[in-house]
């Protein structure tokens, strides 16, 4: 009855469900909303209690909003109107108090999440589900943004990959991240938050898989040309399958060292996955330093020195201490490199008769070696 | 040094012919439709001679509301712009899936979002809160003008210069490439050695000298001048809001000034203050240009809640709700202006305090800005609610920003904020607020006080055609962007390998379209009421039923704006005179003291813009100069002693009979 009285006129209509069905899976899809990982799923449980905590009093609001100017228009006479009535000591406290109070339990809420899930805090009973093999010995990996890939160093195993990230299910994974030139910031939506990575710093991050299947990671800090390219798949893994990648990578016949290293530093787009089958022993602790370039000084000894803990009487020069970068412009730049000599400082890329969106690296340090200006400043 | 002495480079710095973009289509294609529409303009000028009558009348001006009407032109105009960029965006990005690269290199595409982002909140937000504030504000605390009237005028020069610059970048070199914040290492000079960022820089620092001088001069403006009896909780919200504003500005421009002066030192001078190397840091900058650009969020959106306060109180007929905690509420989001910074940057590897003491402080600031939306609803309560243009966008205000409120909340809690900085939830976040409270409130403004500046009312119904576009627009164009980022997508991508995403960029392009025709009825609005303005003319000075000294006087206003200092008594100063049967005095006139119109602003900014460009170019000799006749053209116009002159009674006395006869010709 009800079905031949009260849904039969919308039948017609019903082919407008199909038309939301992509929305709906497309949802599901979400790796924010439905993560993989511990840290990225009590995160999204952060996001659900305060959007919940919150539409306790948007949802009156809205409501509000709406109905009040239409129950007070100007053309319902019915309604009362009292043009002076501006003051009411009740409401004004119910209007200060009620946020408030919900301020204060999301603060609350809000000081012991952000300290539970902090990046640099090791993962515990409290953060994870169960499975997760706390006692194992977290999976280090060294992060590296280079312009524009990122770099896997993965110390345990001594190998290294470009563009390609695994892990083992359930065990936790103990990330430090570095940058070669710009600010980057790593994200892999379900696995855990995004964190900074910055040149001559160091940041951390703890996370851990609990399925197995093959998500996406990219650069989510806008960092120049390169930047919708420098994306990366993860894939975990069980025990087993690891350890076979792990394998895989140690055949490799390419090393990680200090001029490969400098070689796959080169502002580059669309660079391919690349297996490292060992690394150099303290490459990582250099790159962090800014010093892979030989004849630098590694920040970790400027801060020795700064901190008064270095030898006494050492001689420091100014070229130790800059750090010497690719350049990233590869449109437009000056004529910093040998080959485009004569270009101008401003002129814009095609007048330079190269390709925009090329390949082509900057390769050539750049000028004003030795003095005090930037390079542009002293081209030709 | 001395090798690359060659007489072009001496003369030209590094600009060269090859400068010009020429082998970009569309930016020949936008410099022809530039260049016509701009002989065109100069033309019909020259032919109906006006240019004397510009030059006289607007250029010089120092009358606070032609300043004003001049900032709101300069906005609308860049609104343009900005608006272009917006939809070359959104095209791009619904387009460049499934290997496609969209229309865009990354050389274009990463200009195009910096300049969005410059642009909407230096060059359309920031001018629009700036000339309505000019209009209304002095008039509304009764005063003849502002405290420094020339400081006026070469403010809104100097910001037409910055305008200039960048619009410059579009056809002679190219804008920066590092996002609407240039953050280093990025910005700095081996990493950004064009002149990209140096237009960047220099509009910025020319067109900032404008907004912090006029913070200064409304600043003196409110405290100094407003009419006898009006206490500071007698000053209308507008004013107060106008108030809070600008000390914001007044303390928060000059760390933007300063950080921008860092940063042009690290790539002028070879300092390092934000590089990798030699000590430098760029978390440095982060702090600093944040420690501005927060507090510039409340600058923007907290005369865009005066002007709601004015809007609902008068179209509902009735008192402004809790005057007294909305003025506590303005004062106290002020002050958490300064506390909140750091939240734009959690994801930099804090500590867990530091990160929960700016997420806490965050969310403080919406219990003030909750109790101002309860007030504006009570307002409406036991109100007679008429749905007049300037009410209905302050309607769409209270939903759309209640919701753009939630999510900011939401980016506030630290554990949240990893998961959603930098993604298209941000984006959807932030033009939530700034659309639905910001750009909602300067449209709500300008329908509710254009007949104050013009003497006639804008047309209601392509302001309604306006209104529904846009707010239907606005849906559209960034709930998609919502759900983008909750399914993890990052801002500022140029292309896409997931092509379940494309619907989502398909319908937010759509959005667009429809913002561009709200955009387009908003013009045909002032075009259709321009040519009907006799039906809509305002004779009385008072359209709406308005409650403040605004509304007293004649639309437009005489120059002096008030024949007689008007003496308040109480909160909504007109409405009260209303009510105790206020008579206009007739007699008794006395001559006005007023300040004299001055070319010196055109000059000096001029002079300055000058400056910019050549610092730009390297042209140094040009800098040099222009630097040097900056200083001397400043201190030739201190010796200019001819400034102010008097109205005669007779002529005063005239205008006010003028008003009152159109006055009792309706009666």
């Amino acid at each position: 009855m009800s079905d031949q009285y009260g849904a039969a006129p919308l039948r017609p209509f019903r082919f407008l469900l199909v038309l939301a069905l992509p929305f709906v899976l497309s949802a599901c899809d979400s790796p924010l909303l439905f993560p993989g990982g511990d840290i990225a799923a009590r995160q999204r449980d952060m996001l659900l209690i305060a959007t919940g905590l919150m539409l306790i009093i948007i949802l009156p609001v809205i409501f509000m909003s709406l109905y009040f100017p239409w129950r007070y228009r100007a053309s319902n006479k019915a309604s009362s109107y009292d043009a002076d009535w501006d003051h009411s000591t009740k409401l004004e406290l119910v209007i200060w108090t009620v946020p408030l109070m919900i301020i204060i339990v999301l603060g609350a809420v809000t000081w012991v999440g952000t300290h539970l899930l902090d990046p640099y805090r090791p993962l515990d009973e409290i953060t994870t589900s169960e499975g997760v093999a706390l006692d194992e010995e977290p999976l280090e990996v060294q992060v590296v943004a280079l312009n524009w890939k990122w770099l896997f160093v993965y110390p345990q195993y001594g190998v290294a990959s470009v563009n390609e990230l695994a892990a083992p299910v359930n065990r936790p994974i103990r990330f430090h991240l570095t940058a070669e030139s710009v600010m980057n910031a790593f994200y892999i939506p379900t696995l855990a938050g995004m964190i900074y990575s910055m040149p001559g710093m160091e940041t951390k991050l703890h996370a851990v898989m609990n399925e197995p299947g093959v998500f996406d990671g990219f650069a989510s800090h806008y960092n120049g040309a390169g930047f919708s390219d420098m994306h990366f798949k993860f894939y975990s893994q069980d025990e087993g399958d690891f350890e076979a990648w792990i394998e895989n990578l140690k055949g490799s016949d390419q090393a990680l060292d200090t001029q490969s290293y400098l070689d796959l530093a080169k502002p580059t787009e669309g660079f391919p996955v690349t297996y490292y089958s060992s690394v150099q022993d303290d490459l990582y602790k250099r790159i962090l330093g800014m010093c892979v370039r030989p004849g630098k000084l590694c920040m970790q000894e400027v801060m020795m020195i700064d901190a008064g803990k270095a030898e006494p009487g050492r001689d420091v020069t100014i070229d130790q201490l800059k750090y010497e970068t690719y350049d990233l412009d590869q449109f437009g730049h000056g004529g910093a490199d040998e080959g485009h000599g004569d270009e101008p400082q401003g002129a814009t890329a095609p007048a330079t008769n190269r390709e925009p969106h090329s390949d082509e690296s900057g390769g050539q340090e750049p000028a004003g070696e030795g003095t005090a200006a930037p390079p542009q400043l002293n081209a030709e | 040094m001395l090798g690359n002495l060659d007489l072009t480079r001496l003369i030209f710095g590094r600009l060269t012919l090859d400068s010009i973009p020429y082998h970009e289509p569309i930016l020949v294609g936008t410099f022809a439709v530039v260049a016509l529409g701009g002989l065109a303009l100069v033309a019909a000028l020259t032919h109906y001679r006006l240019w004397g009558y510009l030059w006289n009348e607007w250029f010089t001006s120092v009358d606070h509301k032609r300043i004003g009407i001049m900032y709101i032109v300069l906005a609308i105009v860049m609104l343009l712009r900005g608006f272009a960029d917006a939809l070359m965006m959104r095209a791009q990005q619904a387009m460049a899936f499934n290997g496609s690269e969209g229309f865009l290199p990354s050389h274009h595409y990463d200009q195009v979002f910096t300049a969005h982002g410059t642009i909407m909140i230096f060059f359309v937000a920031m001018p629009l809160i700036v000339g309505i504030m000019n209009i209304v504000v002095p008039l509304q605390i009764g005063a003849r003008d502002v405290a420094f009237p020339f400081l006026n005028n070469f403010s809104f020069w100097m910001t037409a210069g910055g305008v200039a610059l960048i619009m410059l970048s579009l056809f002679l070199g190219e804008f920066a490439r590092t996002g609407w914040l240039a953050f280093p290492p990025l910005s700095d000079a081996s990493n950004s050695p064009g002149v990209g960022v140096d237009y960047y820089i220099w509009g910025l620092q020319i067109a900032g000298v404008g907004t912090l001088l006029s913070g200064v001069n409304f600043l003196a403006t409110i405290v100094k001048m407003r009419a006898p009896g009006m206490t500071m909780m007698r000053m209308p919200i507008f004013t107060w809001t106008a108030l809070c504003t600008n000390v914001l500005v007044v303390a928060s421009f000059p760390v933007l000034t300063a950080v921008l002066t860092l940063l042009s030192l690290d790539r002028y001078v070879g300092t390092h203050f934000f590089t990798n190397d030699l000590g430098g840091n760029s978390m440095m900058y982060f702090n600093l240009i944040w420690i501005w650009g927060h507090p510039e969020v409340y600058i923007l959106i907290l005369p865009a809640f005066g002007v709601f306060s004015e809007v609902t109180s008068t179209f509902s007929g009735k008192r402004l709700f809790g005057y007294t905690s909305m003025v506590y509420a303005t004062v106290v989001i002020t002050i958490l202006a300064y506390l909140v910074w750091l939240h734009h940057f959690f994801t930099m590897g804090n500590g867990a305090s530091v990160n929960s003491f700016f997420g806490i402080t965050t969310m403080i600031i919406s219990i003030p800005t909750g109790a101002k939306i309860f007030n504006w609803l009570f307002t409406m309560y036991r109100g007679r609610v008429r749905f007049e243009v300037p009410m209905l966008w302050t309607i769409a205000f209270l939903v759309t920003f209640t919701l753009g409120g939630m999510t900011g909340v939401l980016l506030a809690v630290p554990p949240v904020d990893f998961v959603v900085h930098n993604s298209l939830f941000l984006v959807a976040h932030f033009h939530n607020v700034i659309i639905g409270g910001v750009l909602f409130g300067m449209f709500a403004a300008i329908n509710y006080w254009f007949p104050k500046a013009f003497g006639f009312k804008l047309d209601p119904f392509w302001g309604k055609v306006s209104f529904w576009f846009w707010v239907i627009g606005f849906y559209f164009a960034f709930m998609p962007l919502y759900v983008l980022g909750l399914m993890g997508v990052t801002r500022r991508l140029r292309e896409f390998d997931d092509p379940s995403l494309q619907i989502w960029f398909v319908i937010a392009a759509f959005g667009a379209v429809l913002i561009a025709i709200g955009i387009a009825a908003f013009l045909v609005q002032i075009f259709v009421s321009v040519r009907r303005r006799d039906e809509l003319a305002d004779t009385t000075g008072d359209p709406w039923d308005g409650r403040t000294l605004e509304w007293a006087t004649s639309s437009p206003p005489p120059h002096y704006n008030f024949a007689f200092t008007p003496m308040v008594h109480g909160l909504d100063a007109y409405t009260d005179m209303k009510r105790r049967g206020f008579s206009r005095p007739m007699e008794g006139f006395r001559p006005i003291h007023m300040p004299r119109n001055t070319g010196a602003g055109v000059i000096i900014a001029g002079l300055a813009t000058v400056c910019g460009f050549a610092m730009i170019w390297y042209i140094w000799w040009l800098a040099a100069l222009s630097f040097v006749a900056l200083i001397a053209a400043a201190i030739a116009h201190t010796f200019n002693y001819d400034r102010d002159y008097y109205i005669p009674a007779e002529e005063v006395a005239a205008s006010e009979r003028t008003f009152a006869d159109a006055l009792a010709a309706r009666s």
